[in-house]
């Protein structure tokens, strides 16, 4: 079947209703997309955007609702279907097969790929509609050699050379660094010049703006309201994704750094694959002062955090915290030592998942007096520290018997922060603190932050959420392949330079000469 | 120079049914379905083989019952694995020991009994007549051939084709795949079936060519090293037979070293002992190429998940 002439007119969501143990993640939701037009989809993480969209895509079936698509009533049972009648989803989480080569990505389940030599003619299209679109990238190369905005642009030309016609995007800048995000937003503006349609879904407010044209904003699974970029403030729709008024600026004290109390020299570290991934990195961190790693994720930023925190080997060069050597010593020794981790993943490496809370709150120092006693742990003192970490973080659980897993993202990493920070340490490690997490938990967690700060802390923060850390920062190292381009002062850094750091193609000396002394 | 053509030759009967099972267990893999069964489904083909050839006196439908009689058995491993999504370590286990009693159950009352037919060499007219190569390569069994075929039209289905990019990319990435619209449990299943029917060809390739005539215990521990053998080959048919007429070489080694004083046991662990070393090696070789085996290998896939 060719799929190039496939008709869409519009797609009309009528109250569509879906639940998940514990959850409604839309509730009634009414939309209408019209051909031609980009449709913004804003919200919150959990606002139930996604699952919305895998509703039309048919990855998820409502429990109740209607869709219509060019007016008539259908059932979308399978992506397959969605496909036939002209949808493509590219997915926050790429679907691509990262072994296999750009063509054979494109060629997997479409219909009109060859059964001898499948990629021949698939990588002689793909270079076509590469010109056409201005969607450049290679046919032969590997996904796993190329750049997430390369990925990216795969998933958009296997979508369109299925035919789709209507294109949703599911958060597709969170990926990028700035310049590829404007790149993106260019291919978008030329496909709906095209005759193609949009769905944008993003929770960043400045995009919205970018892009212009028709937004809607979800909140805990309703439909907020409809209206254009014309029509409403950044303001009025930063209050209906939120509920409330939101501080756009956190407000940051004056701290002035102490002695250093983190000192990294010249360190190598190893990725799982065997390659080098920190090379030859130094830096140092000072009493009450905020070093952000910026990047694209994969530059070596997990690598480091893994080596400061005990869980990889340092091949060469010293990390000294609080003036002792602490490279390749045990993860428990280092964290005596002061250093407070808060890790990627929260849910795979900050806690157990099927413990209770009180477990979980303990995990740091379970094995330690008051909480052991000669080989056996004392849950009362356990559980009365649980429920005063629980009071003084806020941490909104039913009880402390309540398993951890059941907790939202955002209590979990309340958890963490109370279990790490509480302790003696005064070097705080924070990987992707608030990453998923809704307005109200990152705000409480970048404050936090901030007054760890101003109790006299050096946090390592690595981050790929660029405000955060041009908000939080003292200094910005902007790390890309395993090296740091430089060191920037954020309040003097231009976005433009983060994004050409970030890609590698602008290294800046540190201005401030101050550090090296 | 007699002597170093006869190792070959017996070098090349012994590495036919490794070959044939690791074959299988390539395709089993790399749709992303570990299958350890493999030692009882050949026992099982080597059984079936056998008494079907013994009854029917004939060896092609002894042949296709192994073949079939394997496939049925992966079956059971497909629907534990794929439909209730259990654990394939455990269910490939039990398909080995299910396999072998079966095979020794189904066997008792041919144990001793000579088989009158059987697959013998056919000798290609011309290539036969090479010296060397000739006898070690071009006068054998018919199956040798069919082997040696199979692993090139496997590899050629794998790479080359439409279907092998499907069977990759679901035991690569199977949200990938059914984002896409591939149907993932059709593909694992057909491969699990394919990868059986392989394993109940080797069975019967013991008791159809190799030696024809059954002893409980016959496969020998030849479908555990077909596991070690597909990592060897890194998931790949043509580097399969290297690694599979290797080990053919080192299990004949065994026999010509007896002669020369080292206790039968110490043998017996050879083609163990050399597996251990092969995937150590093997390992190394893998990391650093970053191949690995199929990224899903071993894990479950539930449509429609979070």
């Amino acid at each position: 079947m060719e799929l190039d002439n496939i008709e869409f007119k519009s797609l009309e969501l009528k109250d569509i209703y879906k639940e998940f143990p514990g959850v409604v993640a839309n509730n009634k939701i009414s939309l209408k997309i019209n051909a031609g037009e980009i449709h913004a989809l804003l919200g919150e993480n959990g606002a139930g955007k996604t699952t919305l969209m895998n509703i039309i895509y048919g990855i998820y079936q409502p429990d109740d609702g209607e869709i219509f698509i060019n007016g008539r009533k259908v059932f979308i049972d399978s992506p397959r279907t969605a496909m036939n009648y002209g949808i493509g989803m590219v997915h926050q989480h790429f679907m691509l097969v990262e072994n296999h080569s750009v063509a054979e990505n494109v060629a997997l389940g479409l219909n009109r790929t060859k059964f001898l030599n499948p990629t021949e003619d698939i990588a002689k299209e793909i270079e076509r509609y590469s010109n056409e679109i201005g969607l450049h990238v290679n046919p032969d190369a590997k996904i796993w050699q190329l750049s997430a905005g390369e990925q990216q642009r795969v998933e958009i030309l296997k979508a369109l050379m299925r035919g789709a016609k209507l294109l949703i995007l599911d958060e597709p800048t969170s990926v990028l660094t700035p310049q590829e995000a404007t790149e993106l937003f260019k291919t978008v503006k030329k496909l709906v010049a095209n005759g193609h349609s949009v769905i944008f879904i993003t929770h960043k407010l400045e995009e919205v703006y970018e892009l212009g044209g028709i937004v809607t904003v979800l909140r805990q699974g309703k439909v907020i309201g409809t209206t254009t970029t014309k029509d409403a403030t950044k303001e009025e729709l930063a209050k209906m994704m939120v509920g409330r008024e939101i501080i756009f600026n956190l407000e940051k004290e004056k701290v002035e750094p102490g002695e250093v109390v983190v000192k990294v020299e010249n360190i190598d570290v190893l990725s799982d694959k065997g390659i080098k991934a920190v090379k030859n990195l130094s830096f140092e961190i000072r009493k009450g002062e905020i070093l952000g790693i910026a990047g694209v994720s994969g530059n070596g930023q997990k690598e480091l955090v893994e080596a400061l925190t005990g869980l990889r080997r340092v091949e060469k060069g010293k990390v000294i915290i609080n003036n002792k050597e602490i490279q390749n010593r045990g993860a428990r020794e280092i964290g005596e030592m002061g250093v407070a981790h808060i890790p990627e993943e929260r849910i795979k490496y900050g806690i157990v998942p099927n413990f209770p809370v009180y477990e979980n709150a303990v995990l740091r120092d379970y094995y330690k007096e008051p909480f052991s006693n000669r080989g056996f742990l004392n849950y009362k003192t356990i559980k009365d520290f649980t429920i005063k970490l629980v009071k003084d973080f806020s941490i909104a659980t039913p009880s402390i018997e309540t398993k951890t897993k059941l907790l939202s993202g955002g209590n979990i990493q309340k958890l963490i922060l109370a279990r790490e920070t509480t302790t003696k340490s005064n070097f705080i490690v924070a990987a992707h603190p608030t990453y998923g997490l809704d307005i109200a938990a990152t705000e409480y967690i970048r404050k936090l932050l901030l007054k760890k700060r101003k109790e006299g802390s050096a946090i390592l923060l690595v981050s790929e959420d660029l405000e955060e850390i041009l908000q939080l920062s003292d200094r910005v190292a902007v790390m890309f392949m395993g090296e740091f381009m430089g060191i920037v002062d954020p309040k003097k850094v231009s976005i433009e330079e983060i994004g050409l750091m970030m890609a590698g193609s602008l290294r800046k000396q540190e201005e401030n000469n101050a550090h090296l002394n | 120079m007699d002597l170093i053509i006869s190792i070959l030759q017996r070098t090349m009967v012994a590495g036919t049914p490794l070959l044939l099972g690791t074959i299988g267990e390539i395709i089993t893999e790399r749709s992303g379905i570990l299958n350890l069964g493999i030692e009882g489904m050949m026992a099982l083909g080597a059984i079936i083989g056998f008494s079907v050839t013994y009854i029917t006196k004939n060896p092609t439908l002894g042949l296709i019952a192994a073949i079939l009689s394997g496939g049925i058995l992966s079956l059971l491993h497909a629907f534990v694995s794929i439909t209730i999504r259990g654990i394939q370590t455990l269910s490939g286990l039990a398909i080995a020991m299910i396999g072998i009693g079966l095979a020794g159950m189904l066997g008792k009352s041919y144990i001793g009994a000579p088989l009158s037919v059987r697959f013998s060499e056919v000798a290609i007219p011309g290539l036969s007549k090479i010296p060397f190569i000739g006898p070690i390569l071009f006068n054998r069994d018919p199956l040798f051939y069919i082997g040696i075929i199979l692993a090139v039209v496997s590899w050629f289905i794998l790479f080359k084709t439409r279907w092998g990019i499907i069977i990759r990319s679901v035991g690569e990435n199977p949200k990938a795949s059914d984002a896409l619209g591939i149907n993932v449990s059709l593909v694992r299943y057909l491969s699990t079936f394919i990868g059986g029917c392989f394993a109940g060809f080797a069975g019967a390739y013991l008791t159809l060519a190799y030696m024809p005539s059954w002893i409980e215990g016959m496969t020998g521990g030849r479908g555990w090293i077909v596991i070690a053998l597909t990592i060897f080959a890194q998931w790949d048919p043509l580097r399969a037979i290297l690694g599979a007429y290797l080990f053919g070489g080192v299990d004949v080694l065994q026999y010509i070293l007896q002669p020369l004083g080292i206790p039968v046991p110490i043998l017996k662990m050879t083609p163990y002992f050399v597996t251990i070393i092969v995937l150590i090696i093997t390992a190394r070789e893998v990391m650093r190429k970053h191949l690995g085996a199929p990224k899903s290998l071993g894990e479950p896939f539930i449509k429609g998940e979070k």
